[in-house]
């Protein structure tokens, strides 16, 4: 099991380094860079552009060099320094940027990861264990519908609600007080109040196909033999069912983390957007729109590692879950 | 044979259907015949007990009729303004007044806020504005060739106007923007399912005919592509489009976008049918009997797994249109002066505008029930394509 772990952690170190080489070309693609236009805003508004500025920047991200010497330059920075380099529209470091709002978008992900399972595990095994009952077909219903409502929409539709019947805007994650305020307990639990919305919203698609892919495997596991068998030794009907039949059909469950996980943190991007959640999402586009290419280059690139971080959690736990998975 | 099937049996030979020989009444009977069908026509026979999948198939169908005949639909063109209509509310369409049957709709009045600077809008029941089907509207052209006149409703005095489903910002009619953006929208799935199909396909096929070597490339590019997070990477690659791009550029390089995504899962599927089908016996006699590679696989082999592409195609479709909708909400993917869902829906970006005009979330709805009709359809095909389900 650890030789696993180790070598998917060995066959991870490649795929990183070909990530943040995207992720540089990404960046790179628009035409013009933030520097050129900076500059220019600045003579335009008829400010002195100091030289030495300039210079100390082309000498720390080698801005008039081949690209490949601006990527072995920032690449290399990150790695001995972790210096992501300078946003151009904030003035500031990058890394005073992200951590906090990457900090954020786990605790989102991760909150709605654990909400989707709560709600599909349940109604996932009431659904199959009485298939075809009026309670089936709601949660098919709901089930479809959370698959096909984008859910950005979801959360303009939610947002037009509370503001129409509740009076209420929705959106943010902290009360106005506590945006700037140190944490504290108080902020904590300001935080959990305004987690639930993002989390719905997130939570619907997710709890929605793990429903059916619950419904599906459970279904085909409960007409099998061994099943009858527990029956006939006289096993109370939960037990039947829990423990057998279930921990099968947990399997596919658990493979799905692995890409729950990428899909909340992309989809989030877009939800975060409509409601104005201080994560990496309204941040990163906001980035690539004004092209400050250092900022949106870390985001691309934490956000990629932290999708292949969630796909290696997944296949370890599916490896301990599951005996017949072999490790080589 | 469960109930279920049974019921489902009954409901075929009660409904009428195109079939000339609609099935028997039970599974045995069906067997005989089943004998004699054909692959496609087995497959019919089990798509048509999915009533769901044949109500999306159905709906599926007339929204592509509406995106082909959008100008015949739409009572006016998409970007005709009116600053008198500015957020005008949807008119309720009357069917019948004193005189009988006179379809029409009321006119209003616009009252001005004198504090507020606000306009509102009251229904003026002394004006009343006939409407009537077949009219003559705006000149277009049909499907690019023949020109006309004709519309499906519209008011019958071309000059005067009508808002079935409100106005927007500029008081340009939602009804007419929305059949319009039907063609945009669920064209974009169809052209960037074409693209993905033709990479997986190939890419897919040789993956897994070759196998070795060329396989696990291949494989390794398609799981590193994968690796990368989605949203994140259409937004770097769509904010790279140089902004002077005219919008049908703009069009195919969001499709080419959202394909590059989308060929990954068909490249799966395609592949692991190689896998299985490259030790068949036939395959071995086209080998023998000296097909070169190409005609055995594109020849030979694909054909044997065409239901399965369908049902992946029609899956695949769904997703692209979101994507579409999503990235044009935010403002990344097409751009006005063309009209898609999301870029309609960009006018509902905000809560307050959506507060004082809410059916400018019309469009959404619109997403929602193709993107529900096409998951049915595909769910249905795919049960229909597997011969053991």
């Amino acid at each position: 099991m650890a030789q696993f772990i180790i070598r998917r952690i060995l066959i991870m170190i490649p795929t990183v380094f070909v990530t943040s080489m995207v992720a540089f070309i990404i960046i790179q693609l628009p035409p013009g860079d933030y520097l050129t236009s900076y500059v220019a805003n600045l003579s335009a508004s008829g400010e002195q552009v100091e030289e030495h500025v300039i210079e100390a920047l082309n000498e720390r991200f080698g801005l008039d060099q081949p690209i490949y010497v601006q990527y072995l330059k920032w690449i290399s920075n990150i790695i001995t320094k972790g210096d992501f380099g300078q946003s151009f529209a904030w003035r500031t470091p990058v890394e005073n940027l992200i951590w906090g709002r990457l900090g954020l978008t786990v605790l989102i992900s991760v909150a709605t990861l654990i909400f989707t399972w709560i709600i599909a595990f349940p109604v996932g095994i009431y659904s199959a264990v009485n298939k075809y009952s009026l309670g089936d077909y709601i949660a098919t219903f709901f089930g479809f519908l959370g698959l096909a409502i984008p859910n950005f929409l979801l959360a303009l539709v939610l947002m037009y609600i509370a503001f129409k019947y509740f009076n209420q805007s929705v959106g943010g994650l902290f009360s106005p007080e506590y945006v700037e305020a140190p944490w504290s307990f108080e902020k904590v639990l300001d935080l959990m109040s305004h987690l639930w919305i993002p989390m719905i919203i997130l939570g619907t698609a997710g709890a929605a196909s793990l429903i059916r892919i619950m419904r599906a495997n459970l279904l085909d596991e409960l007409g099998k033999p061994y099943v009858r068998t527990a029956r006939a030794k006289g096993l109370p009907e939960w037990k039947v069912i829990l423990k057998y039949p279930v921990r099968v059909a947990l399997n596919p469950f658990v493979s799905t983390a692995g890409w729950l996980l990428p899909t909340l943190v992309s989809g989030s991007i877009i939800v975060a957007t409509v409601l104005s959640l201080p994560t990496t999402g309204p941040m990163l586009l906001s980035a690539l729109t004004t092209q400050d290419m250092y900022l949106a280059g870390a985001f691309i690139l934490l956000l990629s590692i932290l999708t292949m971080v969630g796909t290696l959690v997944s296949d370890i736990l599916l490896a301990a879950l599951d005996p017949r998975i072999r490790f080589d | 044979m469960t109930t279920e099937q049974m019921k489902a049996n009954l409901d075929g030979t009660n409904s009428p259907s195109s079939m000339p020989n609609p099935p028997a009444v039970t599974e045995r009977e069906t067997d005989s015949k089943a004998y004699v069908a054909s692959q496609w026509t087995l497959m019919w026979w089990r798509f048509r007990k999915h009533k769901l999948a044949m109500v999306g198939g159905i709906v599926t169908i007339l929204m592509y009729l509406i995106a082909i005949f959008a100008e015949f639909l739409a009572p006016f063109p998409p970007d005709m303004t009116n600053t008198q209509a500015t957020y005008a509310p949807p008119q309720t369409l009357i069917l019948f007044d004193e005189q009988g049957f006179n379809p029409h709709v009321l006119g209003y009045t616009v009252e001005v806020d004198p504090v507020a600077l606000r306009r509102t809008f009251v229904v003026d029941p002394e004006v009343k504005i006939p409407v009537r089907l077949f009219t003559h509207g705006y000149t277009y052209k049909i499907l690019g060739l023949f020109e006309s006149d004709f519309h499906l409703i519209g008011p019958a005095d071309a000059s005067d106007t009508m808002y079935l489903m409100g106005a927007d910002r500029l008081g340009r009619d939602v009804l007419s923007r929305l059949v319009y953006g039907t063609r945009i929208s669920m064209s974009i799935g169809l052209v960037g399912v074409t693209i993905s199909l033709v990479l997986g396909i190939v890419l897919g096929g040789i993956s897994g005919y070759y196998g070795g070597i060329i396989d696990n490339v291949i494989q390794r590019v398609i799981e590193f592509i994968r690796s990368i997070p989605t949203i994140p990477l259409w937004l770097g690659l769509v904010a790279a489009l140089p902004t002077e791009w005219g919008p049908l550029q703009i069009y195919f390089a969001i499709t080419i976008i959202l394909s590059f995504i989308g060929w990954t899962n068909l490249a799966r599927v395609v592949r692991g049918r190689f896998l299985s089908l490259r030790e068949e016996d036939f395959v071995m006699a086209a080998r023998l009997d000296g097909a070169s590679q190409a005609k055995i696989m594109f020849q030979h082999m694909l054909p044997a797994f065409y239901s399965h592409i369908i049902a992946s195609i029609t899956l695949a479709i769904p997703g692209m249109i979101i994507a579409e909708t999503s990235l044009s909400f935010l403002g990344l993917g097409l751009r006005p002066p063309v009209v898609s869902w999301g870029v309609l829906l960009q006018e509902a970006q905000n809560v307050r505008t959506v507060a004082t005009a809410p059916w400018l979330l019309v469009p959404a709805l619109a997403v929602v029930v193709a993107v529900l009709a096409l998951n049915f359809l595909g769910d249905g095909l795919r049960d229909a394509a597997d011969p053991y389900a």
